[in-house]
C-alpha cells in the first residue's frame, strides 16, 4: 500500500473527551491501512502557509472510512482546528497510510521484527501473546490494534495497560469495555493519573514500575509489547520494561513528543 | 530540545523513496547498532530535522526541506536492509 496524497471529507465529528474530537474521514482514494499505522494531515492557510502533522489512525482494514481522534494541544497550529473548528463536510488534505513499524496483523504478529532471518513472517509466532501501554492520546493505534485483533477474533491473548489524567479522559471508554467482551481475549487495565472513579482501589498517580509491573504479560510469556504516548512516558515504561526481563526487540515503541 | 522517534520519518521520507523507511534497518556508524529506523530518535527544528541512533545517539541522518528541493544526508549509516515484499 503505497501511501499518497488524498482528499479526506469529514463525514462526522464527535467530542471523544473534553479536550478531544474523534474525526470520521471518507478518504478519497485510500488504499485501506493496517492496524497502527498513522497519516500525516496538511493545512493550508489561504496565504499559502501550511502546517502538517502526524495522527495516529483508530480505524484499520479495506475501507476508504478513516477514523482519527485527536487531542488538543494548547499551543497546537493544528489539532486547535480540527478538535474545535472542522464540521462535517469540511475537506482535509491527508498522506498515507504511513509506516509499517508500530502495526499489528492478525495471525502474524512476529512479522518483521528485526534481527529475524528471511521474509517478513518467517518469524511467525501464533497467538504470541500482545501486551498494549498506551498514555493519553496514546492510546489511539493502540485501539485500532485491539479492535483489529477482536474483529479477526485472533487468539492470541491481549491486555491493554492504559494511563489517562481522568476518568471523563478515556478515549474509546465504551468501544473498549465491549472488546472486554468479545470473544477474543482481552483485558482492560485502567489507571488514572488525577482523578479516579469513586471508589477506586488506587490513588491518582502517575504510573510507577510495580504498578505496570503488576498489570503487565510477564517477560517469561514473550510477549510482543506496543507502548505509545508522549515521549517521556514511552521512555520511561520502555525502561522498566527491559528492566523486568523484556527483549528489546519485542518493545515497540511510538513517541508523539511532549513531557 | 523534545524529540519523537523514527515512525515520524515515514511521512516526509515518502516523497523520495519507494519503500517504507521506518521499516528498514540501518547499521550506525558510530556504534555498529543495527535497528530499525523507526527506532532512531527524531529531533526536529526549523532549520530541518536530525534522526540520531537510539542506541548511542550518534547522528543518523538528516533532513532539510525548503520549496522546492531537499537535501537528505546519511552521514552516520554505513548501510541499510531494505525487505523486499514477499512475491
Amino acid at each position: 500500500m503505497r501511501p499518497g496524497w488524498h482528499v479526506a471529507t469529514v463525514a462526522a465529528t464527535h467530542r471523544e473527551t473534553p479536550n478531544a474530537a474523534r474525526l470520521d474521514l471518507d478518504v478519497d482514494g485510500w488504499p485501506g491501512n493496517a492496524a497502527g499505522q498513522h497519516l500525516d494531515v496538511r493545512l493550508t492557510a489561504p496565504d499559502g502557509y501550511s502546517a502538517t502533522r502526524s495522527y495516529s489512525i483508530a480505524s484499520s482494514g479495506p475501507t476508504m472510512r478513516v477514523v482519527l481522534a485527536v487531542d488538543k494541544l494548547p499551543d497546537g497550529e493544528v489539532s486547535p482546528f480540527l478538535v474545535d473548528e472542522v464540521r462535517a463536510g469540511d475537506m482535509l488534505e491527508v498522506h498515507g497510510p504511513l509506516g509499517a513499524f508500530f502495526v499489528w496483523r492478525p495471525g502474524g504478529a512476529g512479522s518483521g521484527s528485526a534481527g529475524s532471518a528471511g521474509a517478513a513472517g518467517s518469524d511467525r509466532v501464533d497467538a504470541r501473546p500482545v501486551q498494549l501501554i498506551a498514555g493519553g492520546s496514546g492510546v489511539v493505534p493502540l485501539y485500532a490494534i485491539a479492535q483489529a485483533h477482536a474483529d479477526a477474533d485472533d487468539p492470541a491473548p491481549f491486555r491493554l495497560l492504559y494511563s489517562a489524567r481522568t476518568p471523563d479522559d478515556v478515549y474509546f471508554a465504551d468501544e473498549l469495555r465491549a472488546l472486554a467482551e468479545a470473544s477474543a481475549p482481552f483485558r482492560l487495565d485502567l489507571v488514572y493519573s488525577r482523578r479516579t472513579p469513586d471508589g477506586w482501589p488506587a490513588p491518582a498517580g502517575r504510573i510507577t514500575r510495580e504498578a505496570l509491573e503488576a498489570a503487565v504479560i510477564p517477560a517469561a510469556d514473550r510477549p510482543l509489547v506496543y507502548v505509545c504516548g508522549s515521549t517521556g512516558f514511552v521512555e520511561r515504561v520502555a525502561d522498566w520494561l527491559v528492566g523486568l526481563g523484556h527483549d528489546t526487540r519485542s518493545i515497540r515503541t511510538e513517541r508523539y513528543g511532549g513531557t | 530540545m523534545e524529540h519523537v522517534d523514527g515512525n515520524w520519518l515515514a511521512g516526509p521520507l515518502a516523497e523520495f523513496f519507494s519503500f517504507d523507511v521506518t521499516m528498514a534497518t540501518a547499521r550506525c556508524s558510530g556504534c555498529g547498532t543495527v535497528a530499525e529506523l523507526a527506532r532512531a530518535m527524531v529531533y526536529r527544528s526549523g532549520a530541518g530535522t536530525v534522526v540520531r541512533c537510539g542506541s548511542c545517539g550518534h547522528v543518523l541522518a538528516t533532513l532539510v526541506e525548503s520549496e522546492d528541493r531537499a537535501w537528505i544526508g546519511f552521514s552516520g549509516v554505513s548501510a541499510i536492509e531494505v525487505r523486499r515484499e514477499p512475491a
